[in-house]
């Protein structure tokens, strides 16, 4: 393989279309005749539905049709939940597209209307009447599964949608001959995932043909094309999803959503286009969210700092109803890595899936690997604190010794290869560790409290393997495919199903397909987002893009290879077995000066005039890569803090990520994939939070209440790097996208904590706002 | 409802459109003057997606009544290049991979560019609270901020000693 492109930080392909306002994404459309679509969402958590008046609206000025869950009825089935998690009791409530008889959630679709204008569609909302019945709202995680919650749906007692449990080892025993145990009650609070771009449908029906094409803020439009014709009925050979140019997801535009489906249905009922876009409240009330737990979790170690057990319970909140693939979050991608980066011989862990009355949750960048990692690194320094230890110490003490093929943890997960220990040193050497500690005794002295923070993780991405897939119950496959066609003239065009939305992959792929072809970057079209002209794909999530997709391509390049080899030795008349390849240069061993370019070969191959036997025309080759097994990054953190004991105002310093995504195709695309994960993750620790009062009422409803991180209060994020490569992988890539964000929340955490070690504080639940921290540190005083 | 002949120059060109009283510059650009590169984040001025140009300040276009621009003059990201190819600002964005999924970027350098203009050499802290108006959910502002740095060192290099 050439790597003069693999590894390079060549600029963004995407970029000159996106820096002079010619990118066109979903909302930017425009179709001849198209309508508008607005949805009336309940302002109520829990409420029974008793009449719809919607005759004003439907005379109002430019309306041309309002629709109620009775217009639905048989055309549109239930929004699906698609991970189907076994053996835990999993219990889906119907999402009826548009709400029947009962609201669960504000923000939740009562009525559509469609009108000639935006404006005249939103106006018209406001002159339908709804007999609302208001009910009491389940929202308090810890009282939700109770007997005295407010049930949400009938047929589901304790609002509980699953009760999922992992063990591994004798945790009891564990426990019972501890020398120490520490104890958590951690809340992981919820989260709005804000991707800039908000989401947006475009549907146009043809009904002579009976084709459908739907444009959509998707991360994976042939997973909406494939519920999309299970939920409205068009095949799915008439159905063309399109991914235009996608703001931003963080797992947010992962479900299908009622909005798309009622979209699809206004524009088969009424013949024309009909364009809805979300608000930016719509958004905050509607798309789903992310985290919401409430963990109580215990560690068992022995006197010098070694874990010998973990035992977690968590509540999971899912929202008023079961997003896409909602459950496997908190359990699959949660549970099961509670080992981390350490060896820990037993585990056990009950999660508990709550219905509540709130938006639904999904993934949010990271998606239980965020929650799963914070649990232990923040036990990890309470213990360090119990037994005055530095928690850089307990840390190496309990890591997996480097392996690089293949260690199996209690979880049942067996991780491909990794040097944690590596990662931590390099990182406590470029900061400067022992410095820190002595600067922070200092500053002690002087009345100053900075406070470091670490947080070493593994995490699991790279999502397949398929047979796993359906072991765990998810309603799909987990591979990924590719095309590579080489034209007469040189030019290479990839066609891909995984689709980018704002990660840089037409780049990358395009670096991955150059290394291995011997040709420029320049020379590869990728193609992608459109469901007609690319093949099946599952989409881009759990850092799989890269990784999975990928490896598909990497492969059809080399079949491409491999045929360009029996045709170049034809035409030198040499044997097969006697070909060498060099970038993109086929000749006789010993002769590279008198070789066939890969180009000359593709004309041959295109024009077909002298071929060897038995070898087709064209030059072209596709494959469908299944991964054996998960990829599994790690790295180690370090969050520097100052806290105003006067204010409780917490600074973030410094930030330090050093990362193992195994060989880097392009270094500049990661540290952008690092920068924004870790800022994600520090919002969480300090800002962030979803705030719904007790009668389910969003208050965090626009990006005014809802703090996220901005760019004055943020330093320089320094990234680093280790590179293991995966044993299993064609290229040994491993994944980036959600790396930052599952180490962060809790280096930050820690961080604060340890600053606030002098004042005796107790530990304050996030985020850390100057309020909670100047009351902790009240409290610490005794007061 | 009755609409408003409005005469406006934007990107340099003269320009008329018809809207109502009600609508907001940022929609009367997107969806009368089909200039769909600013872009809406929010609709309430918190984060800066739908930054443009308006008589040398910039404005978040969301907060402006269409029927404002009456005779005013309109840069958007669209009219940020110049002919002979595109800004210091762009190309230092570019070079600096400054973007990810590209909503927040057009308001970002449109943002910069009248940082630029007022303040030539500003220190990171400076770039970091005039960039505070504006969010970005996929870079951590990092790259955003280097670009910065280097657009002004390009600029200053350009410009007449």
């Amino acid at each position: 393989m050439s790597t003069a492109m693999f590894g390079s930080g060549i600029r963004r392909r995407e970029d000159p279309r996106l820096i002079t306002g010619a990118a066109s994404y979903t909302d930017d459309l425009t179709l001849p005749g198209m309508l508008h679509a607005a949805m009336l969402r309940s302002p109520h958590a829990h409420a029974r539905i008793g009449a719809i008046d919607a005759s004003r609206a439907k005379s109002a000025r430019g309306v041309v049709a309002v629709y109620t869950s009775a217009d639905t009825e048989g055309a549109l089935q239930p929004s699906p939940c698609a991970w189907l998690l076994p053996d835990s009791d999993l219990k889906i409530a119907e999402y009826p597209c548009l709400a029947k008889d009962t609201v669960r959630y504000v923000g939740e679709i009562v009525a559509v209307v469609v009108a000639e204008s935006r404006y005249q569609a939103y106006d018209a909302l406001e002159l339908i009447d709804v007999d609302y019945d208001p009910l009491p709202a389940a929202i308090d995680l810890e009282q939700a599964g109770g007997p005295d919650a407010p049930r949400l749906h009938a047929e589901i007692e304790g609002n509980q949608a699953f009760h999922w449990t992992v063990s591994g080892g004798d945790v009891d025993a564990a426990f019972a001959n501890a020398d120490v145990i520490v104890k958590e009650r951690i809340l992981q609070q919820r989260l709005i995932p804000t991707a800039m771009e908000t989401r947006s449908a475009v549907a146009s029906y043809t009904r002579a043909s009976g084709e459908l094409t739907l444009w959509n803020t998707t991360q994976n439009p042939h997973i909406v094309r494939f519920l999309c014709s299970l939920v409205t009925g068009v095949p799915e050979d008439r159905l063309r999803v399109v991914a235009p140019e996608v703001g931003g997801g963080f797992g947010s535009k992962i479900a299908v959503y009622p909005a798309d489906f009622v979209t699809v249905f206004c524009a088969m009922k009424l013949g024309s286009p009909v364009k809805w876009t979300e608000t930016r409240s719509e958004n905050y009330q509607a798309t789903t969210h992310g985290r919401n737990h409430v963990q109580d979790v215990e560690l068992a170690a022995t006197n010098d700092g070694r874990i010998t057990g973990i035992r977690a319970t968590v509540r999971a909140g899912m929202g008023a109803y079961l997003s896409t693939a909602a459950p496997g979050i908190p359990t699959i991608l949660h549970g099961l890595m509670l080992s981390g980066v350490y060896d820990i011989p037993a585990i056990h862990e009950e999660v508990y899936g709550l219905y509540t009355n709130e938006t639904p949750v999904e993934a949010y960048r990271g998606a239980g690997r965020p929650e799963a990692t914070f649990m232990l690194e923040r036990l990890v320094d309470v213990l360090a604190d119990k037994l005055d230890m530095d928690p850089a110490e307990v840390r190496r003490k309990n890591f997996i010794p480097k392996f690089d093929d293949g260690h199996d943890v209690a979880t049942g997960l067996t991780y491909d290869s990794g040097d944690y220990e590596q990662a931590l040193d390099k990182l406590l050497r470029h900061a400067d560790y022992a410095g820190l500690r002595a600067e922070q005794e200092e500053a002690r002295q002087q009345g100053r409290y900075p406070g470091i923070g670490l947080s070493t993780y593994v995490e699991i991405c790279g999502l397949g393997p398929s047979q796993v897939a359906g072991a765990i119950g998810f309603q799909g496959g987990l591979w990924e495919s590719a095309i590579v066609r080489f034209h007469p003239s040189g030019k290479v065009h990839v066609f891909i199903g995984a689709s980018p939305h704002g990660q840089g992959e037409e780049t990358t792929f395009a670096q991955i397909v150059a290394a291995e072809l011997g040709v420029s970057p320049e020379d590869v079209k990728v193609v992608h987002g459109d469901t007609d002209n690319t093949p099946m794909g599952w989409g881009t999530y759990g850092s799989r893009t890269t990784a999975v997709g990928g490896a598909a391509l990497a492969l059809t390049a080399r079949k491409i290879r491999e045929k360009c080899k029996v045709i170049a030795a034809h035409l030198l008349e040499a044997a097969v077995e006697d070909m060498e390849y060099e970038d993109g240069n086929f000749f006789v061993k010993g002769s590279p000066d008198n070789g066939k370019t890969i180009q000359d070969i593709a004309l041959m191959a295109n024009v077909s005039w002298n071929m060897p036997e038995g070898v087709e025309s064209g030059l072209e080759a596709s494959t469908f890569y299944d991964p054996p097994n998960f990829v599994f990054p790690y790295g180690a953190h370090l969050a520097l803090v100052e806290v105003d004991a006067e204010t409780g105002q917490v600074e973030l310093k410094r930030y330090i990520a050093l990362d193992d995504c195994g060989p880097q195709i392009n270094p500049t695309i990661v540290a952008g994939q690092v920068h924004g994960g870790v800022v994600q993750g520090i919002g969480q620790a300090l800002w962030e939070e979803a705030v719904y009062d007790e009668d389910g009422q969003l208050l965090s409803g626009s990006m005014l209440d809802y703090a996220l991180p901005r760019a004055d209060k943020l330093p320089e994020i320094e990234v680093l790097s280790t590179v293991t490569p995966s044993p299993h992988h064609p290229l040994g890539v491993k994944g980036i996208g959600e790396a930052g964000t599952i180490a962060s929340t809790a280096a930050v955490y820690n961080a604060v904590m340890d600053a606030l070690k002098p004042l005796n504080a107790p530990a304050v639940d996030m985020p850390f706002t100057p309020e909670r921290v100047w009351r902790a540190i009240q409290k610490g005083k005794g007061n | 409802m009755k609409k408003t002949q409005v005469q406006t120059i934007v990107n340099g060109r003269p320009v008329e459109f018809l809207c109502e009283p009600r609508q907001s510059l940022l929609e009367v650009l997107r969806d009368n003057l089909s200039l769909t590169g600013t872009k809406e984040g929010c609709n309430d001025g918190n984060c800066g997606a739908c930054t443009v140009e308006m008589d040398g300040r910039i404005v978040p276009s969301c907060l402006v009544l269409g029927v404002e621009a009456e005779g005013a003059q309109i840069v958007t990201i669209e009219g940020i290049a110049l002919g002979s190819g595109l800004h210091e600002v762009q190309k230092a964005f570019l070079e600096g991979a400054a973007l990810q999924c590209g909503v927040c970027t057009p308001g970002f350098i449109v943002a910069t560019k009248a940082l630029l203009e007022q303040n030539p050499n500003p220190t990171e802290h400076e770039i970091r609270f005039w960039l505070a108006n504006n969010l970005c959910r996929c870079t951590g502002y990092d790259k955003i901020v280097r670009s910065v740095q280097a657009a002004a060192c390009r600029l200053q290099e350009e410009a007449p000693a």
